[in-house]
């Protein structure tokens, strides 16, 4: 068994209108090197779901997003995503913005293979008013009371970043927070992951393996990516670029802002990448960053 | 410095010890201070009347001391628990959270908004988006912090987008469950205000040094009250303003509000 594509071909397996989760959180562990291979791609119309950060901006400047599903969007030392704000403002967007509680209770109730899961939140904003798909519950039992019945939020595909993987599809999160990466993985058809080490196959000590956070059978590609995160971060082996988020920050507010960013970084290919931002030597030691 | 039982401080200053009397008797929750008055206040509450608040790195680790803000030199934090955002969402749930948060709108039914200025689909200005704000003021105890008090921040109607709720009425649907949510303070940098007034109205707890009624009302899109024991909010103590010292090293707390301003305005 061996799992192993390149990115590449992975994109291949993409098609105008899925709808596709990306992992990670705001600007960090975010499958940037895949992320990268849609921009290069002809890809569009995408229905992206993400805790949003440069993944969102980027596709959303590149017009491949028709529908943004989101609670928020940010490079967190930028507190406001350049490029997301930027068509979003445009008006450009079709839109289901979400608490971010009830954003990963509607990918576990796709994980669970349930219609919804109820809660509370959302309810007595415009979160309810603004989505109207949204439906409340009356629970059944002696109290009544009025839920908000989350839908699953189904993926066709997610794509993640993680430290280590193997060629079967077996993957660890070594750092401190896994995010929701887990539940991205359940809620899809299909899910790639692009990893920052990849092994033939993994060998663990007990304590190492507790870094697993889903089974490989979740899992149906596995790409070689060293530094795939970059410009976020990737705990925990490297920080976020700040140097790369001011430069991809500035392009917002150019005239031919994109293309001059889709020319430098992202269509010369991943080596350019890598060259133009110092190298892996560095991409891969930059600090954590402390919060 | 004057003398050592009156010291000298700013308003930041101020705010953070105002700031941490918003946890005061919440007992074993969860502390979480979003921006650096607000963090430095939770702190400042464990550390001093307390000691019970539970508080993260900011990151995904509990700690017992409280970390210190910016770069951390020699300090190694010491962990006592686990909470990774999907534990968040557990405390947050369950009620066992207090957090204080900087909302871009807040109007008179303590409603909040953090996700666009002006018309939803095509917005003056796009915001963060509403983050977690739904799901924190719906299940456990919100304060607020304002740095810039003014009437594009309490606005005269409702805010643009009702992020997180607040007590407007039509808002909630018969069966909807109105008893999880509560607003402890609004922190700005003219006063302390809460929602304690008759039908949920807002009301002046405390002015800063030097500010009058009159100028927070006029700052403030809708009508305020004056709470019945309307003072002055308290100056830091010259301990406290020792351990905010400690908690802050490379002086953040100098860089939150224009100009830091004194914690009394000049006459």
């Amino acid at each position: 068994m061996n799992k192993q594509m390149t990115a590449a071909e992975v994109v291949a397996q993409l098609r105008d209108g899925m709808t596709v989760g990306f992992g990670g959180w705001g600007p960090r562990r975010k499958p940037m090197a895949l992320v990268r291979e849609i921009l290069r791609s002809d890809l569009k119309d995408l229905t992206v779901v993400a805790y949003g950060g440069p993944e969102v901006g980027m596709l959303c400047a590149a017009g491949k997003v028709k529908k943004l599903v989101f609670g928020f969007a940010t490079l967190d030392a930028i507190p406001l995503e350049p490029w997301y704000r930027k068509v979003r403002e445009s008006g450009a967007l079709e839109l289901m913005e979400l608490d971010e509680g009830m954003f990963q209770w509607g990918l576990r109730a796709a994980g669970m293979r349930l219609p919804f899961l109820p809660t509370r939140c959302g309810l007595a904003t415009d979160i309810v008013k603004l989505n109207p798909e949204l439906q409340t519950v009356r629970s059944p039992y002696a109290d009544g009371e009025v839920l908000l019945a989350m839908p699953a939020l189904k993926l066709d595909v997610a794509l993640l970043h993680v430290n280590v993987a193997d060629r079967l599809g077996n993957t660890l999160v070594t750092g401190p927070d896994p995010y929701f990466d887990h539940l991205f993985a359940r809620a899809a058809e299909r899910c790639f992951v692009s990893t920052e080490r990849l092994e033939p196959r993994l060998e663990l000590d007990a304590q190492q393996a507790r870094f697993n956070t889903f089974e490989r059978y979740l899992v149906s590609g596995v790409v070689d990516a060293p530094c795939g995160a970059h410009p976020t971060s990737c705990p925990s082996d490297y920080g976020w670029d700040m140097t790369h988020f001011k430069r991809y920050a500035a392009s917002a507010a150019e005239d031919g802002g994109w293309q001059a960013y889709m020319d430098e970084f992202v269509r010369p290919g991943e080596a350019a990448y890598q060259d133009r931002n110092g190298g892996t030597a560095r991409m891969g030691s930059l600090p954590l960053p402390v919060f | 410095m004057a003398m050592s039982d009156k010291p000298d401080f700013t308003l930041a200053e101020l705010m953070i010890v105002a700031a941490s009397e918003a946890w005061r008797g919440n007992g074993e929750v969860l502390a979480s201070g979003l921006g650096i008055i607000p963090r430095l206040g939770a702190s400042l509450a464990k550390l001093t009347h307390s000691p019970e608040l539970l508080m993260t790195d900011s990151e995904a680790f509990l700690v017992e001391e409280p970390i210190p803000v910016g770069p951390r030199g020699d300090f190694v934090p010491r962990y006592a628990g686990y909470m990774s955002f999907e534990r968040v969402f557990e405390c947050v749930w369950g009620g066992r959270r207090h957090a204080m948060i900087g909302p871009t709108q807040i109007d008179r039914w303590a409603q909040t908004n953090l996700s666009v200025i002006g018309d939803y689909r095509k917005p003056k200005s796009a915001i963060l988006g509403v983050r977690g704000l739904p799901g924190n003021s719906i299940n456990h105890i919100n304060s607020f912090f304002v740095p810039s008090h003014s009437p594009r921040v309490f606005v005269a109607g409702e805010v643009d987008m009702v992020s997180g709720v607040g007590f407007k009425p039509e808002r909630w649907d018969d069966g909807v469950r109105r008893d999880l949510m509560q607003v402890c303070i609004v922190l700005t940098d003219l006063c302390v205000m809460d929602f304690g007034g008759p039908g949920r109205a807002a009301r002046v707890r405390s002015l800063h040094p030097g500010v009058s009624f009159e100028e927070v009302q006029e700052k403030t899109g809708f009508p305020l009250l004056k709470a019945e024991d309307m003072g002055e909010t308290p100056h830091p103590t010259a301990a406290q303003l020792d351990i905010i010292r400690r908690l802050d090293p490379h002086d953040l707390r100098a860089t939150q509000l224009k100009g830091n301003p004194p914690g009394i305005r000049a006459a």
